[in-house]
């Protein structure tokens, strides 16, 4: 028990010890989760684009020199 | 191929232009990135929290170290990636390189940002002080908020095309602020600690902190390209939704 607490206590510097690992861990971890959800929301849109009918116009728009990226 | 077809010498980079085949390449590569990322972090992690000495002067705060220097590593391996693609934009035309430069400044924001803040976390128990205006920490903050200028100015402009051709001439004006950060602990008086890795004559720091500290900077190294590949993929889409609904708009 006492190990936890001296490795929790990191020397009497928790409080700034473990502040910088979980912003590293909050800042890490919220920039990939964001950047996936926007990935999926764009990915979802994009679906119900075509599915209204855009993938016909996209596919005579990539014929020669077509630029829509895919 | 004739000659006249075959591309220009130097475009070696525009085999990757397709963006097909980028997002076929960036597909097979995620998981490979993720798994380096997680498998990097957690060894890190534990050898960082576990596995490696407390200082003999600074005692457990070095552990900050581990977080802090991986951090402000990879806010200037970011930003010298925006460089090279802002180049490779205006000088190749390589039409992904804008999106990675515009995927890769809010992570660099982030990087640095973290490297300020943990480096504020390291500095008051050490020095008595979150922060003090010298060479190092003002010209990282200058980074910053070259970061925040990237990102404004490729959002500023309606086409998305001058945005990013905008935003790589700053990226590469700010260049000279590597250089500035990286000798600022050489050149100017300063309570920031010169380098202890990066050296002509090796590093100086003892092996059992050098390892846990390259294992986090290849964790950080691998997160980053694994979610700018995330974001490019991301900018991708955005584009073909772009061209959609123009489509669907002049359609009608």
């Amino acid at each position: 028990m006492g190990g936890i607490e001296s490795f929790l206590g990191m020397g009497g510097y928790a409080a700034f010890v473990w502040p910088a690992y979980l912003l590293a861990a909050a800042v890490m971890g919220g920039f990939w989760a964001v950047s996936r959800a926007e990935l999926k929301r764009r990915e979802r849109q994009l679906q119900e684009l075509e599915q209204r009918g855009g993938g016909r116009r996209r596919r005579r728009a990539e014929g020669p020199g077509g630029q829509v990226p895919r | 191929m004739s000659d006249l077809a075959r591309p220009p010498a130097g475009s070696a980079l525009h085999r990757f232009a397709s963006p097909a085949r980028f997002l076929r390449l960036a597909g097979s590569l995620q998981p490979w990135l993720a798994g380096g990322t997680l498998l990097c972090l957690g060894v890190g992690l534990y050898l960082a929290l576990f596995g490696s000495p407390a200082d003999y002067q600074q005692g457990e705060t070095v552990r900050i170290m581990y977080v802090h220097v991986p951090a402000a590593w990879m806010a200037l391996f970011v930003y010298l990636c925006i460089a090279l693609a802002s180049a490779s934009l205006l000088v190749w035309r390589h039409p992904l390189a804008g999106l990675v430069a515009k995927a890769s400044a809010p992570l660099g924001a982030a990087f640095t940002f973290l490297a300020l803040a943990t480096g504020s976390l390291w500095g008051k128990p050490m020095w008595g002080t979150w922060w003090e205006w010298d060479g190092r920490m003002t010209s990282v903050l200058i980074l910053f908020f070259l970061y925040l200028g990237l990102i404004a100015l490729t959002n500023a402009f309606e086409s998305p095309e001058r945005g990013q051709r905008a935003s790589a001439v700053l990226a590469l004006v700010g260049v000279v602020n590597l250089p500035i950060i990286k000798f600022s602990v050489d050149w100017w008086n300063t309570l920031h600690q010169p380098a202890s890795v990066m050296r002509l004559d090796g590093p100086t720091i003892d092996p059992s902190m050098l390892w846990p500290l390259l294992i986090m900077a290849a964790g950080f190294t691998f997160y980053y390209l694994w979610v700018m590949l995330l974001r490019v993929r991301g900018e991708l889409v955005e584009a073909r939704l772009r061209a959609l609904q123009r489509l669907e708009t002049e359609g009608r």
